[in-house]
C-alpha cells in the first residue's frame, strides 16, 4: 500500500497544476507530513526486509545455525538466541511474514467488509437492521478473546498463512461498519439517483457510480485493516499461538519471554523485534491519518 | 444489547470448538491406549459410554441449551490442569488483579487523555501542545505491550527501579497490610504505565475533535459576546458537550482495552486473567480458556450497560426523551 498512496496523489495534483508528478506529491507530502513520514517509515522497513533477503542468508533463521545464545558481533550482526538462530535473518524473514500476514487478513477483511457494507446500505430495510445489529453484537465482543479460541482449536500445525485466515475471520467487522455508514451517505446523492433513473441496474450502480466514489476510502480503510490484522497476529503469536516453526516478530517475542531474556540481559533478542513493530505500527498509523486528511480535506483546517 | 452480547459471545464459545474435526475424548483414549496397551478395538465403546457421561450424545440443541444455562450460572466446569479446582475459583482469584488494572489504568488515561485533547483544542497556538499532542497521538499506535516490553527494559531490567515481572513479591504472602500495598503499587507501576501512555492518545485525539467542533458552533459564538469569562466558557460550553462523544467512545473501546490489558499482563506476568488464559493455552485446558473468554466479554459487556446508564446524568435531553417514552 505504500506505493499506491504516491501514484493517488499524482493523479490529483496533476488535474489541477501542470506540475511534474514528483514534484507534486513532494509538495503535497510537504502539507501533509504524517503520510510522508508513514510511507518513508513503511518504505525503511520493506527495503529492511527485501534487501535484506539478498544480502543475507535467510536460511539460518531455524535453530542450530548459530552458535546459541550470542551477543552480536562481526559475523553475527544482531547476535542469537539460546535455540540458535541467527536474529538478522529473524528479522528479515519476520518482518516480511508478518507484514505479508496483515496484507493477506486486511485484504479479505476489506474485501468481505465492504461487500457486506454495501449489500446492507445498498439494500437497506429489514436486512440492513439485521446485519448491522449483528456487526454492531460482534463488534463489542473483544477480538482477540475469540481468536485465542480458534487459535487454540485450531493450534498444531498452524502456518502462517492459516494465522492469516484465522485473523481475517474478524477483520471485516469494522469495514462493513465503516462502508455502510459511508453508502448510506452516497445512496441518496444526485448521481446515483441519477444512475437509477437511467435504469442501472444494482452491480452496475454500486461497482460504476458508488465504488469509485468510495476509492480514497477503502484505501485508507484498508491501511487500517492491516494494522489491525497485524496487531491482532502479534497479539496471538505472543501468547504462543502462533506458527511454531516459523520465525515472525511475534513469535520471536513469545520465545523471548519464554527463555526469560530480560533476566538473561539479552537486548538484542528484546529489542530489535519490539523496534520494528512499533515502526510498522507507527508508520501504518501515520499513513493511515495522512490518507484520512486526503480523502477529507476538512480535517486540514481544522486540526 | 447486554444480552444479546452475551448470548453472542456463549454461542460462539461453543461452537467454535465443535467445529473442529476433532473429538477429544476419542484422542485422549487413543493416547491412553497406546501407552497402557488397551485392546484398541474397546476404544470405540468407551468412547460412546464417556460421551453419553458428558452428554455428548444428545441432539446439538440440547447440549446447547444446558450449556446456556450453565453459562447463566457462572459454571464453567473444572479445570482440567489443576483438576479438582473449579474453573469459576481459578476466575475469582485473578478477576480482582485484572480489573483493579483496568479500571484504575482506564480512568486515569480517560482523565487525562480528556484533558490534554481538551488543552490542545482550546488552546491551539501554545508551543508545549504542539510538541506534545502528535507525540502522545503516536504513543496511542503503539500496542500497550511492545510499550511494555519497553518499558520493562529500561526501567526493570536496565535501571532496576521496579520489578521485572508479576503483581507482587515472590516470597510475601498476600495479606491486608501498608507493606503488601506498598508493593502491589510498586509493581502495579510499570504495567499501568505502559497502559496509560498508549492509550492516552486515543482520548485526547477524540477530545481535541470535539473541542474544535464545538468552538465553531453558534452558541460559543453568543456566549463569548455575551462577554462570559474565557475561563467558564471552556468549562460549562465546549467542555460539557464534547464530553458526550467521549463517553460514548469509552463504551466503544472497552473491548480493545480488554484486549491490550490481556497481553499487557502477559508480558508483565501480572497474576489476572491474562496469565491464567496464557497459562491455560500452553497446557490445552479448554474450561478454563473458555471461562475467561466468556468473563472478560461478560466484562465488557456490563461496563457497556454502566456507561449507558450514566449517560443520562450527563446529556438531559437524553434524560427527557427517556421520560416522554
Amino acid at each position: 500500500m505504500a506505493d499506491a498512496a504516491p501514484v493517488m496523489l499524482a493523479s490529483t495534483e496533476a488535474m489541477q497544476g501542470k506540475m511534474p508528478w514528483l514534484i507534486a506529491a513532494l509538495r503535497y507530502v510537504h502539507r501533509n507530513p504524517s503520510l510522508g513520514i508513514g510511507i518513508v517509515l513503511l518504505l525503511a522497513l520493506a527495503l529492511f526486509s527485501g534487501l535484506g533477503r539478498l544480502l543475507v542468508d535467510v536460511s539460518t533463521a531455524v535453530p542450530l545455525s548459530a552458535p546459541p545464545g550470542a551477543a552480536p558481533g562481526p559475523g553475527l550482526l544482531f547476535g542469537s538466541d539460546p535455540q540458535g538462530r541467527n536474529l538478522l535473518s529473524v528479522m528479515i524473514l519476520g518482518t516480511w511474514l508478518t507484514i505479508r500476514t496483515g496484507l493477506i487478513a486486511g485484504a479479505i477483511g476489506i474485501v468481505f467488509g465492504s461487500a457486506l457494507g454495501l449489500i446492507s446500505g445498498y439494500i437497506g430495510g429489514r436486512t440492513d437492521s439485521v446485519i448491522t445489529w449483528m456487526i454492531d453484537v460482534l463488534l463489542t465482543v473483544p477480538a482477540i478473546l475469540f481468536l485465542v479460541m480458534i487459535a487454540a482449536v485450531v493450534q498444531t500445525g498452524l502456518s502462517s498463512t492459516g494465522m492469516a485466515l484465522v485473523v481475517a475471520a474478524l477483520a471485516w467487522r469494522k469495514p462493513a461498519r465503516a462502508v455502510r455508514s459511508q453508502m448510506l451517505v452516497l445512496r441518496s446523492t444526485g448521481y446515483v439517483e441519477m444512475a437509477k433513473l437511467s435504469g442501472g441496474g444494482p452491480l452496475r450502480i454500486v461497482f460504476l457510480e458508488i465504488v469509485p466514489n468510495l476509492m480514497s476510502f477503502l484505501v485508507s480503510s484498508f491501511v487500517a485493516a492491516v494494522s489491525a490484522a497485524i496487531l491482532a497476529c502479534v497479539g496471538l503469536e505472543a501468547m504462543g499461538l502462533g506458527p511454531q516453526n516459523e520465525p515472525t516478530l511475534g513469535m520471536t517475542i513469545f520465545w523471548m519471554m519464554e527463555f526469560s531474556a530480560f533476566l538473561q540481559n539479552m537486548w538484542w533478542w528484546i529489542l530489535p523485534p519490539v523496534t520494528i513493530l512499533i515502526i510498522l505500527f507507527v508508520g501504518l498509523y501515520l499513513v493511515n491519518a495522512g490518507l484520512e486528511e486526503l480523502s477529507n480535506p476538512r480535517l486540514r483546517q481544522r486540526a | 444489547m447486554l444480552l444479546a452480547v452475551v448470548w453472542a459471545a456463549g454461542t460462539l464459545n461453543f461452537f467454535i470448538p465443535r467445529l473442529a474435526p476433532k473429538n477429544p475424548i476419542a484422542e485422549k483414549l487413543t493416547q491412553m491406549a497406546g501407552t497402557s496397551g488397551v485392546d484398541p478395538t474397546k476404544i470405540q465403546e468407551m468412547s460412546d459410554a464417556f460421551n453419553a457421561k458428558f452428554g455428548l450424545d444428545r441432539p446439538l440443541w440440547q447440549q446447547y441449551l444446558s450449556y446456556l444455562g450453565d453459562m447463566a450460572q457462572l459454571d464453567f466446569g473444572y479445570s482440567i490442569t489443576k483438576y479438582p479446582v473449579q474453573v469459576a475459583d481459578l476466575i475469582a482469584a485473578a478477576l480482582p488483579w485484572t480489573l483493579g488494572l483496568m479500571i484504575s489504568t482506564t480512568l486515569i488515561a480517560f482523565v487525562l487523555g480528556t484533558l490534554l485533547g481538551a488543552a490542545a483544542g482550546w488552546k491551539r497556538n501554545s508551543r508545549t501542545l504542539q510538541i506534545l499532542s502528535p507525540l502522545i497521538m503516536v504513543f496511542s499506535a503503539i500496542p500497550f505491550y511492545l510499550l511494555g516490553l519497553v518499558l520493562i527494559y529500561f526501567l526493570a531490567a536496565k535501571a532496576g527501579w521496579f520489578p521485572i515481572s508479576g503483581g507482587h513479591g515472590i516470597v510475601s504472602i498476600p495479606e491486608w497490610s501498608w507493606e503488601f500495598a506498598r508493593e502491589i503499587l510498586h509493581h502495579a507501576v510499570l504495567p499501568s504505565l505502559s497502559i496509560i501512555l498508549a492509550s492516552i492518545g486515543i482520548w485526547a485525539i477524540g477530545m481535541r475533535g470535539m473541542i474544535v467542533n464545538v468552538q465553531g458552533e453558534d452558541y460559543m459564538t453568543f456566549a463569548e459576546a455575551k462577554g462570559l469569562k474565557p475561563w467558564r466558557l471552556f468549562l460549562r460550553y465546549s467542555m460539557r458537550n464534547a464530553l458526550l462523544p467521549q463517553a460514548t467512545a469509552l463504551a466503544l473501546y472497552l473491548g480493545h482495552i480488554v484486549n491490550g490489558a490481556v497481553l499487557v499482563e502477559i508480558v508483565f506476568s501480572y497474576p489476572g486473567l491474562g496469565s491464567l488464559l496464557l497459562d491455560s493455552i500452553k497446557l490445552f485446558d479448554f474450561p478454563t480458556i473458555y471461562g475467561i473468554v466468556f468473563i472478560l466479554t461478560l466484562t465488557v459487556a456490563i461496563s457497556m450497560l454502566a456507561i449507558d446508564l450514566i449517560y443520562p446524568l450527563l446529556d438531559p435531553r437524553v434524560r427527557v426523551k427517556g421520560l416522554n417514552g
